[in-house]
């Protein structure tokens, strides 16, 4: 029988430090786990008796890939609290921007962190030389939607012009007119990279889980809307720990999460598992193509269910355009701010899953402040699948099982920086 | 430099969120040209294969804990140049507004509560307070068009050519309108230039994520805030957003405003 002994140092190609520990002897799994060894920032605590329009742009600084998810949850957790109202013009810009957030960090994470395993390549620059015109799309689609956050915010990594009440900049109707080409032009790369991630071959792996994501009545949820799990429970967004519950792990420096049946999964997958109907009929093309149909139980194909989303919003940010451009830009400045003491709770479901920030308010000064990040929400359920997938591929050569329960980890995207920073894989 | 010619590159990272990292890969969609210059040997977060025989290695983030400091000498024994990358490695960024907050270990029992021990932690530092840096591009994130400059000046053996005006010099060149004159809060007259004054040019006032000039003008600063009507309070927060590190420095420039 096999004796295993595996031990991944900062498991690369995620964002952030993380290590894995496989320990098996005589072909019975003694050990498998996931650690989060990432430096702890502490941002809940420092942010506290700083200035209400500070906070946004510093818990941005949460985390470098999602942060104008981190940037837009946290104004609206503050706008909550201050009892703010956005106009109909920002509301459409913040969800515009978000989308170009969504495809930035789809694209990175299929094409630059998940792909290369699958031409078994260490990472995409050796790629270049395998298919440099999957590099070259991959670098047109990234550039594309870094283009269409910058004309909104400034930037992509900490958007510069989100604001509470608003935005600081609105970009001009013929930066719109000139990216609305450049997105339409971008379907092709977008059938391109749905026919290609169809074709590989995804590792068979089903286990069913509580699916938990954003929901609206009206839309394909990213910003704002109710908590609904697949399990049937709804929860209005300020009651978000009731889903969450977090506690702490000894082996990690991120907080975990449970509801339910304990762990659950948040991400890409959870939302496609829970608004399916909402997609744009492109996107579900995509979907039937790749092979996936709601309930997908393959934790592997959340990269899958990335590409779907990515064809969404690229089709979403051109109708967004459109009605930005039907109404009229207005050259307006943030909504004026009448400081007032309050609490204030919001969530987006951001590239990696469902995000919550929560703040209390007095004279202007954050008092309190709770974020709870999707990557530690699915600490819970990668240790679950961990658990059932290590049994049933133990027999394989140990490069094989390292490179599985990699991969496994690798499709949850994690953003361990956000939920602190670090992970590691130990085979014994 | 290794056999083909090219100079061995590595990426490291510690407490920050590794946007600048991100704003590399970004830099990359407009300058592949920088991969026939250097071979990448380490960097985590894009890639798998990893070597150990930098010359040159980026560092990004802050030191905030002792286990991470053998690493950070490590690094400086193997690199013949450390570059500090981004505002966590150059200033100590965000990372440090915890140690202005009352005390550390309310700070950690406020977000782990009584598990707070768990999580070892010290008041953060930038990288030069750890090991000698031999450059350093600011900002959070960095500009990518800087990095691409800086790394092509190393390259030459020149100075990276980091500005030491302040960002009002670049705001003037692209005829922004001066954010002080309408009254809003806004660094840019102390602040390291280099970014294209992108904050004030998207309406936002500097948060000095740059790091102050060397010789910051404290009564130019003076007369802007008298000129704007803002009060010196009304800006003194902004200035330890990026920059509570230089609490000293932060403090003289206050009391010479």
């Amino acid at each position: 029988m096999t004796s295993v002994n595996i031990n991944v140092h900062h498991v690369t190609r995620v964002e952030g430090h993380g290590n894995i520990v496989l320990n098996a002897k005589n072909g019975k799994i003694e050990e498998c786990r996931f650690d989060v060894v990432e430096a702890p920032r502490f941002f809940e605590g420092f942010v506290r008796d700083r200035p209400y329009n500070e906070i946004n742009h510093i818990t941005s600084r949460i985390c470098g890939i999602c942060s104008v998810g981190h940037s837009t949850t946290s104004a609206m957790a503050t706008e909550n609290a201050l009892g703010v109202e956005l106009t109909e013009q920002a509301t459409l810009l913040r969800k515009l921007l978000f989308h170009g957030e969504i495809i930035d960090s789809h694209v990175l994470h299929t094409y630059y962190l998940v792909a290369p395993d699958f031409f078994g390549a260490g990472s995409v620059i050796p790629l270049i030389n395998i298919n440099r015109p999957v590099v070259e799309r991959a670098l047109r689609i990234k550039k594309l939607s870094g283009d269409l956050c910058a004309i909104v915010a400034g930037r992509h990594t900490h958007p510069v012009a989100l604001v509470v009440g608003g935005f600081t900049h609105v970009p001009k109707e013929q930066e719109l007119r000139d990216m609305r080409v450049r997105l339409v032009d971008a379907r092709e790369d977008m059938d391109a990279s749905v026919e290609l991630f169809a074709s590989l071959d995804w590792p068979k792996f089903e286990r069913d889980t509580e699916y938990v994501s954003l929901t609206k009545d009206d839309e394909y949820a990213f910003v704002g809307g109710r908590i609904k799990t697949s399990d049937g429970f709804e929860y209005p967004v300020e009651e978000y720990q009731k889903v969450t519950n977090e506690y702490c792990m000894p082996h990690s420096t991120a907080k975990w999460t449970k509801h339910n049946r304990g762990e659950y999964m948040v991400g890409a997958l959870a939302r496609f598992n829970n608004n399916f109907d909402q997609l744009h009929p492109k996107a579900k093309d995509a979907a039937a193509q790749l092979g996936m149909e709601p309930l997908v139980t393959n934790t592997y194909l959340n990269s899958g269910a990335q590409v779907v989303e990515m064809v969404h919003c690229l089709e979403d940010s051109i109708r967004i355009i459109d009605e930005l451009l039907e109404r009229g830009i207005k050259q307006e400045g943030p909504v004026e701010i009448k400081v007032r003491n309050g609490e204030g709770t919001a969530s987006c479901d951001v590239p990696r899953g469902i995000l919550f920030h929560h703040y209390n308010y007095e004279d202007g000064l954050c008092t309190e402040a709770n974020c709870i990040i999707p990557t530690n929400q699915n600490y819970g359920n990668l240790a679950a699948d961990m658990g059932k997938l290590a049994p049933q591929i133990i027999d394989q050569p140990q490069e094989k099982v390292r490179l599985m329960l990699e991969m496994l980890v690798r499709a949850y995207d994690p953003c361990i920086s956000c939920s602190t920073h670090y992970l590691t894989v130990d085979f014994v | 430099m290794t056999t083909n010619n090219k100079v061995k590159v590595a990426f490291f990272d510690f407490a920050s969120c590794e946007g600048c990292q991100l704003t590399i890969v970004d830099a990359l969609q407009t300058h592949l040209d920088l991969l026939d210059m250097v071979e990448i040997v380490q960097f985590r977060e894009a890639m798998t294969e990893k070597g150990e025989d930098y010359v040159i290695a980026f560092v990004e983030g802050s030191c905030t804990r002792k286990c991470d400091e053998e690493r950070l000498f490590k690094i400086r024994e193997q690199a013949a140049l450390v570059v500090a990358l981004g505002a966590c490695a150059h200033t100590g960024g965000v990372n440090a507004l915890k140690n202005v907050q009352p005390s550390l270990q309310d700070v950690r029992e406020y977000v782990y509560g009584d598990k707070a021990d768990w999580y070892e932690t010290y008041p953060t530092r930038p990288i030069s307070a750890v090991i000698d840096v031999d450059a350093f591009i600011p900002g959070c994130p960095i500009d990518r068009g800087e990095f691409v400059k800086v790394v092509k000046n190393v390259l030459l053996g020149k100075t990276p050519g980091i500005p030491d005006y302040p960002i009002c010099v670049e705001c003037k060149l692209k005829e922004n309108v001066c954010l002080l004159l309408e009254g809003q809060p806004c660094l840019g007259p102390v602040t390291r230039a280099g970014c294209g004054a992108i904050c004030p040019t998207y309406g936002e006032g500097c948060e000095g994520c740059r790091g102050l000039i060397p010789h910051p003008n404290e009564n130019a600063m003076k007369d802007v805030l008298d000129e704007a009507g803002l009060k010196l309070e009304e800006i003194m927060s902004r200035f330890t957003m990026y920059n509570a590190y230089q609490k000293e420095q932060i403090e003289t420039v206050e009391e010479r405003i």
